[in-house]
């Protein structure tokens, strides 16, 4: 379950190549709180975008309500939120992604985290704790910090739709 | 003062096919009153009620989803409301029941009984707001509350009610959840 460290060195994310696996995932509608990591690589280029709906949330955990509503539609969404908001978000993910088994596929920024090193060993205790949280409540979860893990995205959506289950990509460098 | 039982079956009689999402006391008064495969009753975490109904309601556009939240719940997601009228969905109707308690967590009083619900909608841009404390009233009224061009916002004044059995297994049960599921992508 737990996501290794990042093997490559390659010290660069593309945002274009995300927002490319997000829509060839079939995901309509993103719902967001803004996170600083994420903030001018996707978020900003995603509002622009005409084919994805963005839903600006005023706290993390109505996306997760909303994106169950979408399900219940066939409808995909991707919830693009900072790592604070996902704990804060606990509740209602462990109610409705977890025990209810519903696709809620998220996408959580690590704030403050330093990219060469693997999540579980950051300074940042917030960030320390996401992956051990993630294996404790049973939910799949990807470290998307280099080029090569954006291949993860499409199949980990795919799959938390079929099954359905959640899924928590964690984004462990701001993508330019 | 009304009874939200009694508010509920006037409601039940324009509901057609409308989705239905209620949580705690007001749904297991409306499961009492509607029983449904329309209802919408896996919440999953109180004060989510409002989101998940603004997600059918986009995912829908074309049916109508009736949102009916305590207002211990709605506390929990006042942010829900800013949300709901700045994506604005026509097919949205979000009705309150304001009886000061926390009724399905042993009748405790909510942090401030004045809370203006009717008035924290108006202000966060529902298209449409009413404010209902008479039965009379309510049902001179509940057709077009119903009807009108969303998203819509009513706090239905109510009293506590008696002590109700809240069955859990029922409200959560996922075939029921699947049913819902089945029904609501059906064409209306």
């Amino acid at each position: 379950m737990a996501a290794p460290a990042p093997a490559s060195t390659a010290a660069s994310l593309s945002g274009t190549a995300i927002i490319a696996a997000i829509k060839a995932s079939g995901v309509e509608y993103v719902l967001s709180v803004p996170d600083i990591t994420t903030s001018s690589g996707l978020l900003a280029p995603i509002a622009r975008d005409k084919d994805l709906k963005l839903i600006r949330v005023c706290k993390e955990d109505e996306c997760v309500g909303i994106a169950s509503g979408l399900s219940y539609c066939d409808k995909r969404a991707l919830i693009l939120i900072q790592h604070t908001g996902f704990l804060d978000s606990i509740n209602a993910i462990r109610g409705i992604a977890v025990e209810y088994k519903q696709p809620i596929c998220m996408m959580v920024g690590l704030l403050q985290h330093e990219p060469e090193r693997a999540p579980r060993a950051s300074s940042r205790y917030g960030v320390r704790i996401m992956e051990p949280i993630l294996d404790d409540m049973g939910i799949a979860h990807h470290l998307v910090a280099v080029d090569a893990d954006i291949a993860k995205i499409k199949p980990a959506i795919d799959r938390a739709y079929e099954e359905p289950a959640p899924v928590t990509f964690l984004i462990g460098r701001s993508p330019a | 003062m009304m009874k939200r039982d009694e508010c509920f079956r006037l409601l039940a009689r324009h509901i057609g096919d409308a989705a239905v999402v209620a949580t705690y006391s007001s749904a297991v008064d409306w499961v009492a009153v509607a029983p449904r495969v329309l209802n919408y009753t896996s919440i999953g975490a109180m004060g989510l009620d409002s989101s998940h109904g603004l997600g059918l309601a986009l995912g829908r556009p074309d049916r109508r989803v009736v949102v009916l939240q305590g207002d211990g719940s709605l506390l929990m997601n006042l942010g829900s409301l800013v949300t709901i009228a700045a994506v604005a969905p026509k097919n949205l109707i979000h009705l309150v029941a304001q009886n000061e308690t926390y009724e399905a967590n042993g009748g405790h009083p909510i942090p401030s009984p004045k809370v203006d619900f009717a008035g924290l909608a108006r202000a966060a841009g529902y298209a449409a707001v009413y404010d209902f404390s008479d039965l009379d009233v309510f049902a001179q009224h509940v057709a077009h509350v119903l009807e009108q061009q969303g998203p819509v916002f009513a706090t239905l004044h109510v009293e506590p009610s008696k002590p109700l059995h809240y069955d859990y297994p029922s409200l959560y049960d996922p075939e029921k959840r699947k049913a819902f599921k089945s029904a609501w992508q059906a064409r209306g």
